[in-house]
């Protein structure tokens, strides 16, 4: 998502009052996250706990959790910004982004349940050697999960600077700290179940402020959608085109078939996200994370739908010309704009508590989704690298999860050193390339793993690094990195030779090559021995982790 | 128990369940499920996606007086496919797929324990 840099801050909420009743709310989100994390590790006792929840959360727990999870403040404000600002074309993220839930529901979902416990990589290693396996999948995972993370953190800078309006580099550098801090304690403290917690109390506040200003906004409009496409369109100036596809993907070949790339690794990206896939271990059994998947899909597509409602409104109420808040702040203010517009406009009660409050529930939401991350290279780090790599004999389980609460305080180290720096820098494309990284490295190797007997380890290994170095070189050489003027990320150079923005097209075909090559060069066939032991497992659960009895 | 004893006789119970018929059309019944459904919500997605880039003039076209054009209705429709082919998956998963899926699980356990 190209929406979450914001250039300059604006005096969104400059007013003192204002000001005053939107930190209260934040400090209210940060006090009931920290009660809950609290509560959380009172709870906290096995591997299966702190990894996995205790697999213990119901179906529509989970979904709202996945859900939480899963819809990032890149998708709040970022979605209805591109479409305040580009009209149709914003949809278009969308609904990549939900289409992708099939490929989980259909293929993954209930198979890993099954056949893993705490980690993307132990649905490989269950039949093939464990340190080459679990060394590519631990890499693959930590480096889309910081690839999030610091997009994440990045904008939780801006974000903040913005909804607080607030101008100072300074205080930014603290909003990421303080966020990372925060991400820290959940994760080293909560565990799994005080993220999902977490999780879901923000997927419970975003739906509810999403649902209170879409129907504000429909009401303006008397319910009728064609009125709301219309004015939006008359008042972006850009008439019918605005409804029309092409304003801001596809306007020559190459941007045709970017638009294609990206299109295939969204749809492609999700199932293969190593913070969503350890979400289906938190339930019980496989028919619970059949639910999930389908509580996730209801809630998924229902935000989404809405956003189209919360991103044509502010494009018919707001107002988005050059120069405009909205314009400026690449739509990312779109959304707490129109909850104010609706709310009775700037200066009125009700529009400064639905502005603090739709500015809350954006904190909750980087909260939430930062917090994901971090326990999934954290669990990574802990169960794939340290317990079954760099360990001569196996560690305890208390030693496992002191070292998985120091990699979530290293992590979070790490994430905020690196997103203090990259403020300047435009790195919103680092959330195209988790998702591209994610369907070139890991659904080749899972989808294999699960469906094609013959893959074995050097095919598991080669198509993890193939694909996660194909879709990286490819998007440093791409006019996202060099070569594209203010737009790249360096913008004193050109070493671009790539013309796509997206890898996609290339990486995702080279990821499941690389898995067909490695595994017949590697020749290797005892991976076949455990794989009718796999199928069994994956399909009937039968000998699958329960969930944990306390 | 040993390690080795423990490994020995599960690997021995998966491979009785392996064999067993209820779990050959339990396999039947998914992949005749998933590989058409998949193959069909791939290729309606990336007909969305390619109509976007090269059939304008389509996706352009007004329905009645109104503001909504076929661009929009393609893009609900494809919200409407993915709940829909969700909402399918399910009910054939809990009927069809779930119940072959406890009885193996019971043998296995009960092939465990032999």
């Amino acid at each position: 998502m190209n929406a979450l840099l914001v250039p300059l801050a604006l005096p969104l909420a400059a007013e003192p009052g204002n000001r005053t009743l939107t930190i209260s709310l934040f400090t209210a989100v940060v006090a009931v996250t920290l009660y809950i994390t609290w509560w959380a590790s009172r709870q906290n006792k096995t591997a299966a706990d702190y990894y996995a929840g205790g697999r213990s959360f119901s179906g529509a727990q989970n979904g709202l959790a996945v859900a939480g999870d899963y819809m990032s403040a890149a998708s709040f404000l970022g979605i209805s910004g591109q479409i305040a600002l580009y009209g149709y074309d914003g949809f278009l993220y969308s609904i990549g982004f939900l289409v992708a839930w099939l490929v989980a529901l259909l293929l993954v979902a209930e198979l890993l349940r099954n056949s893993g416990r705490f980690t993307m990589a132990d649905q490989l290693a269950f039949r093939m050697k464990q340190k080459p396996v679990r060394t590519a999948a631990a890499t693959s995972t930590i480096v889309v999960s910081i690839f999030y993370l610091l997009a994440q953190m990045v904008g939780a800078g801006s974000l903040v600077g913005l909804l607080l309006g607030v101008k100072s580099e300074g205080l930014k550098a603290a909003v990421i700290v303080l966020v990372g801090a925060l991400m820290i304690v959940y994760v080293t403290i909560g565990g799994m179940k005080g993220t999902t917690w977490v999780q879901i109390v923000k997927a419970v506040l975003l739906m509810t402020g999403t649902v209170v200003i879409t129907f504000l906004v429909l009401l303006k409009f008397h319910f009728n959608i064609s009125d709301l496409l219309g004015s939006a369109a008359g008042k972006s100036g850009k008439g019918e085109d605005f409804l029309q596809p092409g304003l801001l993907y596809g306007k020559d070949l190459t941007g045709q078939i970017d638009f294609l790339s990206l299109g295939l690794a969204l749809v492609l990206g999700t199932a293969g996200l190593p913070h969503i896939l350890i979400r289906f271990y938190t339930v019980p059994d496989s028919r619970a994370a059949r639910r999930s998947v389908q509580w996730a899909i209801g809630l998924i597509g229902v935000f989404y739908l809405m956003t189209l409602a919360l991103g044509f409104g502010a494009a018919a109420l707001l107002n988005t010309a050059k120069g405009s808040a909205v314009e400026t702040s690449k739509g990312n203010v779109a959304s707490p704009l129109l909850a104010e517009a609706v709310g009775g406009g700037a200066g009125s009660t009700g529009g400064a508590i639905l502005l603090a409050l739709i500015a809350a529930v954006a904190f909750a939401t980087i909260l939430a989704v930062v917090a994901g991350l971090t326990l999934t290279s954290a669990s990574s780090f802990a169960h794939d690298l340290y317990a079954n790599v760099m360990s001569k004999e196996k560690p305890t389980e208390k030693q496992e999860l002191r070292v998985a609460r120091f990699a979530a305080i290293g992590i979070g180290a790490v994430a905020i050193g690196l997103a203090i720096p990259a403020q300047k820098l435009n790195i919103a494309f680092l959330v195209a390339l988790a998702f591209a990284v994610a369907a070139s490295a890991n659904l080749p190797a899972l989808l294999f793993n699960l469906f094609w007997k013959r893959f074995n380890t050097s095919g598991a290994v080669w198509s993890i690094y193939g694909g996660l170095i194909s879709a990286v070189v490819l998007v440093v050489f791409s006019p996202v990195v060099s070569g594209n003027g203010e737009k790249s990320m360096i913008t004193g150079a050109d070493f671009h030779w790539f013309p796509l923005s997206n890898p996609g097209i290339v990486s995702i075909p080279l990821g499941f090559l690389f898995g067909v090559l490695g595994t017949y060069l590697g020749r290797d066939r005892s991976s076949e021995n455990r794989y009718s032991e796999l199928s069994v497992r994956a399909l009937t659960g039968a000998g699958a982790e329960g969930a944990a009895k306390h | 128990m040993d390690e080795e004893v423990v490994r020995e006789r599960d690997a021995r119970a998966y491979e009785a369940v392996h064999d067993a018929a209820d779990f050959k059309e339990l396999k039947r019944r998914y992949k005749n499920f998933v590989v058409p459904w998949t193959i069909a919500f791939m290729a309606w997605y990336l007909a969305y996606v390619a109509c976007n880039n090269w059939a304008r003039g389509f996706m352009d076209h007004r329905l009645g007086g109104s503001h909504i054009n076929v661009a929009l209705i393609f893009g609900l429709l494809q919200f409407v496919s993915t709940f829909v082919i969700a909402a399918l998956y399910g009910r054939f998963a809990n009927r069809k797929l779930d119940p072959l899926a406890h009885g193996l699980n019971a043998k296995y356990k009960r092939e465990r324990r032999r």
